[in-house]
Formats: C-alpha cells, sequence, structure tokens
C-alpha cells in the first residue's frame, strides 16, 4: 500500500490515442484475457473470481463471484446484464472507462457472461451518455466482427450476444430490478424481492447484472489470477476501485486507488483538497445517498468495512466534498429534492416521505419551522428506511438522517435566524408553534402527518402568514 | 396480473392502414430485432420516433404501436416516466444543466438562472433549457448536456458564447467539451499523451470507425446509420 506507486490496472494509459479501437486494445494484449479463460472451464473461471475476492463496484458491494454461483445451473436460457446506468449523483467512474476503454467492458462481459453461462448479455447504459453509447456501439462492432460475439467464441462452445440499450433519463432504473423492467420495456419500477434477479431477472429468467467497473476488472484478474488480485488493498475489499471526487475540491476527477488507503489521501493528496482559506465541513463517501461523515473523519480507510464501521458506506465510491462555505441546509435540500423527483411513486413511504422531507426543510428555510420540526424528520427519515420495495427512499433518509444526527446544531440556528428574518422569532409565538406541533407528535406523526387535520396544526402558530404544509398542497 | 399488451381490441392501431415513414419503421424493427421479446424495443422505438417527431406526440406514438403491435396507451405510459422522452412539443435544441448536489457546490443554480434567461430573451423559441438530474460529469461542475453533448466547467462568460454556438449550428464550446478531457488521475497514464485521441475530431471521436460526431444523444441528429446494427441471436 505504498503511496509512491499505487498499482493501477483499470485506467493503465487510459488516454492512448486510440484505445477505443479494437487495433490499439489487442496491441496492448486486449482478449488476451478471453483466450486464457476459454482454455479453461466455466467453473474455473467462476473459481478464480472467487479467489479474486472482488466486491460489487455499483454501490452494493457484493461479492461477484457469489452472485454468479447464485444462478442455476442447467441449460435454460441465462442473461447477464451490465448495470450502466451510473446514475448515483457524485458518481462518473463508468463514463470515463466506457468512453475510453469500451473494450475492456466488452472483455469482461465475455468472460463473465462464461462463467456464468449466460449466452444474450445487454448494457443498459443511461440515455445521458450519448457519447459512450456510440463507442460501445462501436467497439461492439469491431468485437462481433473480430469473433468475440456471436456463436462458438474463438472455436469455443461459448456464445453470447450483447446489446447495447439506451436508457431514457430515470435514476430509479439503476436500481436493478427497475432496471430489468426498463429494459423488458416498462416504466422502471422496481420489483419486490425475493425473487432475487439470480434466479428470476430478465424475461424470468436467472440473470447476472453487475456495474461497469466489476466488469471492467475481469480482464485484470484473469491476466493476474484471482489470488494475485486479492493481494491488492484489504482482506475484505481486494484490488483497486476507481473513485469519482466531486464538490468542493481542487482536482476534481476520477482516481483509481488500492482500497484501504487512507480517505485523507484521496481528498487532500489526489484531488486537492477545498480551495485555499476553506476546510472540510462534510464529505459523502460514497454518493449522494451514503450517510455524511465529517473532517474528523478524514482518516477512515477507504474500504467497504472501515466505511460501513463508520457508520456510512463505500457506495459507488463517488466522493462528494462539501466545504465550509455551504450550510447544511442547502446540502439537504438538494438531496431531498432529487430523491423527490426520483421516486417512482409505488411505495408510499418512500413516495410521500421524500416529499415531506423537502417540504421540512422549506419551512425550515423560510422561518415557519421550530427545532420540533427536527425531531418530525428524523422520524420521517426512520419511518421510510427499510419500507420500501428498493432502497430509493433510504437513498434519501440516510443522508438526510446522518445531517440531523451530525449538524443539528446549525439546523436549529437555521431555524431560529429563519424565524427572526421572518418576524417570527418572539418567545410567544414560538411557545405556540411548539404546543401545536406537541399536539401533532402525539397524534399522529407516525403517519409522515398525511391526515387533512394534522396539516392544519404547524400553521396554528401566531402571525404566520399562512400554512405551506398543506399536503393538498 | 400482468396486462395483455397486444390483445385487441386494446386499440392496438392497424399495421397496414397506419403510415409510418419508412426509416422510422425500419429502425423501430431492428431495435426490436435485438430483444427476445419485442417490447424490450420501447425505449429505443420512442426515442427514434421523437427524433422524428420532436417528441412523442400522439402520431408518435401512434406509429410506434403499430410497428410494435401495442397500444399508444402502453407506450405513453412508458414515456411519460423517463426524463428525456418528451410527452409536450419542445423546442428543436435541449440544453440540460445539471443541478445535482456536485454541480450545484459550484454553482450551477446561477448557471441555470443565466441559461434560462440567456435562451427567453435571444433562444428565438428555439432552446429547451431546464434543469436535470446528476448527468454523472461532477469532475467538469458546473455542467451541461447540450443536445448530448457534454459541456463544463461553464462560467457566466460561457453563457452567452453557448447560446451562440447553439443558433449558429457549430459545435458547442468546443474547448469545453469532456470527450476532449484527460483522465484526472496523475498516476493512470504511464507515458505521456499530449494529444486526447478525440482532439481536432471536431468534438468528435477520430479514432473510432463507424461514428458520426455530429451524432449526440437521443437529440435530432441522430440517424440511422448505426455502425452496424446488433444482431439477434439467430442472426450471428
Amino acid at each position: 500500500m505504498a503511496a509512491s506507486a499505487p498499482p493501477i490496472l483499470l485506467f493503465s494509459d487510459i488516454d492512448e490515442p486510440g484505445l477505443a479501437t479494437l487495433e490499439v486494445y489487442e496491441r496492448r494484449g486486449g482478449y488476451e484475457s478471453l483466450r486464457r479463460a476459454l482454455a479453461m472451464s466455466p467453473e474455473e473461471v467462476l473459481a478464480q473470481l472467487e479467489a479474486s475476492g472482488i466486491r460489487g463496484r455499483g454501490g452494493a458491494g457484493f461479492a461477484m463471484g457469489k452472485k454468479i454461483s447464485f444462478l442455476p445451473k442447467g441449460g435454460m436460457d441465462k442473461y447477464l446484464v451490465c448495470n450502466a446506468d451510473e446514475s448515483e449523483p457524485g458518481t462518473f467512474k463508468d463514463r470515463e472507462l466506457m468512453q475510453k476503454s469500451p473494450h475492456m467492458l466488452i472483455e469482461g462481459i465475455i468472460i463473465a457472461a462464461y462463467a456464468a453461462g449466460a449466452s444474450r448479455s445487454f448494457i443498459y447504459i443511461r440515455g445521458e451518455y450519448a457519447l459512450q453509447a456510440d463507442v460501445l456501439d462501436a467497439a461492439l462492432h469491431e468485437a462481433r466482427a473480430a469473433g468475440y460475439i456471436g456463436e462458438g467464441i474463438l472455436g469455443s462452445s461459448h456464445t453470447l450476444s450483447l446489446v447495447v440499450h439506451r436508457g431514457a433519463g430515470a435514476y430509479i432504473c439503476g436500481e436493478e430490478t427497475g432496471l430489468l423492467d426498463s429494459l423488458e420495456g416498462k416504466r422502471g419500477n422496481p420489483r419486490l424481492k425475493p425473487p432475487f434477479p439470480a434466479n428470476q431477472g430478465l424475461y424470468k429468467g436467472p440473470t447476472l447484472i453487475n456495474n461497469v467497473e466489476t466488469l471492467s476488472t475481469v480482464p485484470a484478474i484473469i491476466r493476474m489470477g484471482g489470488e494475485e488480485y486479492a493481494k491488492l488493498g484489504v482482506e475484505t475489499s481486494t484490488g483497486t476501485k476507481l473513485v469519482s471526487v466531486s464538490g468542493h475540491v481542487q482536482r476534481p476527477g476520477n482516481y483509481e486507488i488500492e482500497l484501504g488507503i487512507p480517505s485523507r489521501e484521496i481528498i487532500y493528496g489526489l484531488a486537492g483538497g477545498p480551495p485555499e482559506g476553506r476546510s472540510v465541513k462534510c464529505w459523502f463517501p460514497g454518493g449522494s445517498s451514503s450517510p455524511v461523515l465529517k473532517a474528523e473523519d478524514l482518516d477512515v480507510p477507504y474500504d467497504f468495512n472501515s466505511l460501513a464501521k463508520a457508520g456510512t458506506m463505500l457506495g459507488s465510491g463517488a466522493i462528494i466534498v462539501v466545504d465550509d462555505s455551504t450550510p447544511i441546509l442547502d446540502v439537504a435540500m438538494k438531496v431531498a429534492k432529487f430523491y423527490r423527483h426520483e421516486s417512482c411513486g409505488k411505495c408510499t413511504p418512500c413516495r410521500e416521505g421524500t416529499n415531506w422531507t423537502v417540504k421540512m426543510l422549506e419551512r425550515i428555510d423560510s422561518g415557519e419551522a421550530t427545532p420540533m420540526d427536527i425531531e418530525i424528520m428524523a422520524s420521517v427519515q426512520e419511518h421510510i428506511t427499510g419500507n420500501c420495495l428498493c432502497v430509493l427512499g433510504d437513498a434519501m433518509a440516510m443522508p438526510i438522517g446522518s445531517m440531523i444526527a451530525k449538524f443539528r446544531d446549525e439546523f436549529e440556528q437555521h431555524i431560529e435566524a429563519a424565524r427572526m428574518r421572518s418576524g417570527l422569532g418572539d418567545e410567544a409565538g414560538s411557545d405556540l408553534a411548539l404546543a401545536a406541533q406537541g399536539a401533532m407528535l402525539a397524534d399522529g406523526q407516525t403517519e409522515l402527518g398525511l391526515k387533512g387535520e394534522d396539516d392544519e396544526a404547524p400553521g396554528a402558530h401566531e402571525g404566520a402568514p399562512g400554512t405551506h404544509r398543506g399536503g393538498s398542497s | 396480473m400482468p396486462a395483455d399488451l397486444a390483445k385487441a381490441p386494446a386499440g392496438v392501431p392497424d399495421a397496414a392502414s397506419t403510415p409510418v415513414p419508412a426509416e422510422l419503421r425500419s429502425e423501430i424493427e431492428a431495435h426490436m430485432a435485438n430483444y427476445p421479446d419485442r417490447r424490450s424495443a420501447a425505449l429505443p422505438a420512442l426515442a427514434a420516433a421523437q427524433r422524428v417527431h420532436g417528441w412523442c406526440s400522439p402520431q408518435a406514438l401512434e406509429q410506434v404501436a403499430a410497428v410494435m403491435a401495442v397500444t399508444p396507451a402502453y407506450l405513453e405510459s412508458v414515456a411519460s416516466f423517463y426524463d428525456m422522452l418528451e410527452t409536450s412539443p419542445v423546442p428543436a435544441h435541449s440544453v440540460y444543466v445539471c443541478t445535482n448536489i456536485s454541480c450545484s457546490l459550484c454553482g450551477a443554480d446561477e448557471i441555470y438562472a443565466q441559461l434560462a434567461a440567456e435562451a427567453a430573451q435571444r433562444g428565438e423559441g428555439q432552446i429547451n433549457v431546464r434543469s436535470f438530474e446528476c448527468l454523472g460529469a461532477c469532475d467538469i461542475a458546473p455542467m451541461a448536456s447540450v443536445d448530448g453533448v457534454y459541456v463544463g466547467p461553464l462560467s457566466g462568460a460561457d453563457v452567452p458564447r453557448l447560446i451562440d454556438d447553439i443558433l449558429a449550428g457549430s459545435p458547442v464550446l468546443p474547448d469545453r467539451q469532456l470527450a476532449r478531457m484527460l483522465v484526472a488521475d496523475p498516476h493512470a497514464n504511464g507515458r505521456q499523451f499530449p494529444e486526447h485521441p478525440t482532439e481536432g475530431a471536431g468534438g468528435g471521436l477520430g479514432a473510432n470507425p463507424g461514428i458520426d460526431p455530429a451524432r449526440a444523444g437521443m437529440g435530432p441528429s441522430i440517424t440511422g446509420d448505426r455502425p452496424g446494427p446488433t444482431a439477434p441471436l439467430e442472426d450471428i
């Protein structure tokens, strides 16, 4: 884990001119791993992937080898779907990989499909990534012409089709079951699990779903051997990881790091830290759906388990840095509004919870809130978590919950300052509002304030220009 | 119970009597051939129809429905779910401004307001500026996707230039296009690549065969010139 010579597997000479073409990719040894894999049995390839210890790079961090082993054996149609939706805010690593080294992903897909026994594969790429989808289509065309895709690949028994499928703008399609519905030509609503995609996924067939970065790493694992790959990183988080760093840093961008290095080395060492004179206020370690950490957590090792122990997650590997110039309320508002917009509306806690969180944050900003609202907001987050078909609601509840827990003072100050600004800061008004909300809490806050009669209560405090809380608005 | 979307008389338009532009028909049919279930072609087919009609108009939906043998209502339910499929008429050019967390930390809300004002003032009704979810380019924050071409980081001074370029029909902010950027990681490139592979290729992909640099996203510029239509397994 020497800081001087970090191992580079995915980004090695990534800007070499023409790397997106088959000619340059092959000159660099491209598709050699495929040859090597096809000389092995699918079980042997799977054993290599399991030995590598690689965990999914899309967000959940599930062991790739184990995921493949969950697919039933037998002659039925099996599918491999590459999740290239990359819509978690702050994440842009797959974009760079696909745009610059598309053949690495295609090679990884062919090998993984071989291990999984899949004969049809799809890359579900978000519609906004037009350039990257075009690059992939061109690379796919070349790969097919060269016999890497099709029937009896390189004289083996492995047969695979591959289609680049463009999405059309929906965050939820990055969720694997929402993605599957979208790929089947429907609205991208998540499905109830179980059954898990490994048993019943695309077209009700066994389906392996992996992220772009995970699949792009497969050729390197086969080249090095699983055990050798597992020597990189730390025990429970092997290998290298692409990290997207953005927000208040001097050198935003993608970096390939060895898992387990101190987070500070990424945020300050690689990305240059916040601009001169400013300091880190908080940071999202794994996309905008991960609970935030503070400056005092900068020495947490950047790997799956260390971040989990710190109460957050590595997620997609997207670090978003917020410096001390930004009010925490602004950060919370952005996050909450995004998830409100992206909630598909299927599950009530998510649909209503995201909506009410935004409304409560707006009340705080307009001076209509009291400290009691912080409790209600925190409770809303708790009632979303774990109560929906997918984790979109949790994806808001986790960061908002962490901001409330870690920056409660600031929320309280904001409430007080905003009340003063709007002329509601006198004690009498404050007490009245507290009383009104106390009644509401007792009455039915677990229902997210959805009852019509509750809607009026918070607006009852003296001098309020009128309630903005109305659920019917 | 899943609805039987092909069931008559559920309003599946008559394929023989519904006029569909030949190019659109063949593109949709090529998409349908890519999948074991033709309905999987809904998104690419709607995107193709949107390029022809400008939006997912009732006529566009009817044409797609006729080729795919599904109901227009089903297609409308799909179209209304996705941000990039337009269910009401929109101007010819789209500017998606990312206003999500990272871009917003870097001033995206101001850029969005400026762009919206500038487009309203001089856009001649041709430019649709809208704020958008994270576009996956926080490294060039604040950024925008102009007819599918990513540009950033944008400053206030870039705003009038961006509108100028759209109105003139020239490449948008060539010096700000993501396609030309080197990776940030200082350890990535062991060798020097002073010229990015895409440099000097009209903002496109000089080194890649089969790609027309003008093609961008779901904007109006995509035509049916796919580099080798993806074939169904049976046809490989």
